[in-house]
């Protein structure tokens, strides 16, 4: 047996002295509106003046039984659900449900379809990762960031609204393909954005990578090794930064990943100083996928041939792809309906905050903030 | 790596594949420890998933799924042992430490107890509700009636 214990901590609350004059421990409440948890998230922190001796999180604010309703729905009518869970990254939620659902029927978009998909999500890629450097840098202390990776993200929602109608919840994809060809100019969009953008990336970096009170604030803070990671079950940048060279995307490649060339870019430390340099890294290959795509682009139908009613056979289906903050997984059990008999969603952000606790245990509050902004979670998602 | 544990442990493995996913029916009896030897000796270090799929009309009702992944074989495998209503199962949290919260979620969710769990509670759903609304026969606008009005003082309802 290993000992886990350390991942297992829990706090004991109802045991000591109301007034709190018997030790200089306090118990304090942070959430779950507060503006630096990014949503509805409640962290009961256990102090020692300053220094974090554990925590709690408190979830489920936001929870609106996602997995019940697409109990309850067609297979096409609650693909517009996902794109509520993680509503920064929309788009990566609809490719993963599509995708498991494709499986599931035994169908493949056509090569047309997985270019735009993967289009559409690495652009997504770049605006979630905008969106939480913004607000990250913003929690931090330093606003500038905020106002230029919002500046810049506005871009990748314009080419969102011309394709799709929406900004933000798109339902970009259909199970089978996509519904919609792309918009004349859509290549040309494309290219001036990652033209656009290219420097825009570097302005960010000038701003925080350098700067005394960024670094001062990030490293060392929030540390976790490889071997928490795993055992934690977390994935994507946090897991990279912590040194694992391991991304869904080359390791059970999906959508035209495969005919992709682009690197993983990992750190060492797997403090927050290095989950940053890997967003950032993450957003230069993802607009290095973009360009690659934007060319290959092949000609041909967008949508498989799948029939008007969708009733996969009775079976079970796990799919997952790399979603901007870890593995975002489907497990599909179909009866041979037309509704899913259960669908799960194995949320990355969920998971990820689990490992808050590690993170943030012999910390000072002020990095409480910090490590909550580097995980990257969405409560959207969380509480699902 | 199947036929091996399928000999080791006879009748208690199931190896099935749907779809090139390969995954296995397991005796109940056979948790944890099957999924010690997965994680031990099969380098399935990195538990992605812990879920339950509940099936009314079923003598054992409940499905319980664990989803692994390994790393260096860059392989998955799905693990699924059935129980009866009200039977408990081994957690697997001294294995996986994000067993945890995926634990207490599949309790929350499905009323599954995961015996030596260090902290079984509600996760998503307030501490003081009752039912399991991922179970089949929880309605879809069904509430926590009595909660509801306690909690929030309104009349329940969407």
């Amino acid at each position: 047996m290993t000992d886990n214990s350390k991942y297992l901590s829990h706090l004991e609350l109802g045991e000591r002295d109301e007034t709190f004059l018997d030790s200089n421990e306090l118990i304090i409440n942070m959430g779950p509106q507060h503006p630096a948890t990014h949503g509805v998230l409640r962290v009961i922190l256990k102090l020692d003046g300053e220094k974090v001796l554990g925590t709690e999180c408190v979830i489920g604010y936001l929870h609106r039984g996602v997995e019940k309703i697409a109990e309850n729905r067609t297979y096409a009518m609650f693909n517009p659900y996902v794109d509520r869970m993680d509503y920064v990254a929309a788009v990566s939620n609809g490719l993963g449900y599509c995708e498991a659902v494709e499986k599931l029927l035994n169908v493949e978009a056509p090569p047309r379809a997985k270019y735009i998909r993967v289009i559409l999500t690495e652009l997504n890629r770049i605006a979630s990762h905008q969106l939480w450097l913004g607000t990250h840098a913003l929690d931090i202390g330093a606003i500038t960031p905020l106002f230029y990776t919002f500046r810049d993200r506005e871009e990748i929602l314009k080419i969102f609204e011309k394709y799709c109608g929406a900004r933000l919840t798109t339902h970009a994809f259909r199970i089978g393909g996509c519904q919609y060809e792309t918009y004349d100019g859509f290549e040309r969009d494309v290219k001036k954005f990652v033209d656009f953008v290219t420097p825009k990336i570097d302005e960010y970096e000038e701003l925080l990578t350098t700067n005394r009170i960024w670094v001062e604030r990030t490293k060392g803070v929030g540390t976790i090794s490889d071997k928490d990671c795993i055992a934690l079950g977390v994935t994507g940048p946090v897991l990279r930064a912590s040194g694992v060279k391991w991304d869904i995307r080359k390791a059970l490649p999906y959508a035209a990943y495969s005919e992709m060339d682009f690197e993983i870019p990992t750190g060492q430390n797997g403090d927050t100083y290095d989950r940053y340099l890997v967003r950032m890294a993450e957003m230069r290959q993802s607009l290095r996928i973009i360009s690659q795509a934007v060319e290959k682009i092949p000609e041909g139908p967008i949508m498989a041939k799948i029939p008007k009613v969708l009733k996969p056979p009775v079976g079970e289906i796990y799919h997952s792809i790399e979603a901007p903050k870890g593995e975002l997984g489907y497990f599909v059990v179909s009866d041979g309906s037309t509704q899913p008999y259960r669908l799960r969603v194995r949320p990355p952000s969920f998971v990820n905050l689990q490992a808050l606790d590690l993170m943030v245990r012999g910390q000072l509050v002020a990095d409480v903030i910090a490590v909550i902004g580097t995980l990257d979670i969405v409560l959207g998602e969380v509480d699902r | 790596m199947i036929t091996q544990l399928k000999r080791q442990y006879g009748s208690g493995i199931e190896p099935l594949s749907y779809l090139g996913q390969n995954y296995m029916i397991v005796d109940r009896s056979l948790i944890p420890e099957i999924l010690q030897v997965l994680r031990d000796e099969e380098q399935f270090d990195y538990c992605v998933d812990i879920t339950a799929v509940h099936y009314p009309k079923r003598e054992k009702q409940f499905d319980v799924l664990w989803i692994l992944y390994s790393f260096p074989r860059n392989e998955r495998i799905r693990v699924k042992a059935m129980i009866a209503e009200g039977e408990s199962i081994p957690s697997v949290t001294s294995i996986w430490g994000t067993a945890n919260w995926l634990e207490r979620e599949a309790f929350d969710m499905f009323g599954i107890k995961f015996d030596g769990h260090p902290d079984l509670k509600r996760i998503l759903l307030p501490d003081g509700w009752k039912g399991h609304p991922l179970r089949k026969d929880y309605g879809i606008i069904e509430q926590d009636k009595e909660w509801v009005q306690i909690n929030l003082g309104i009349e329940s309802g969407q």
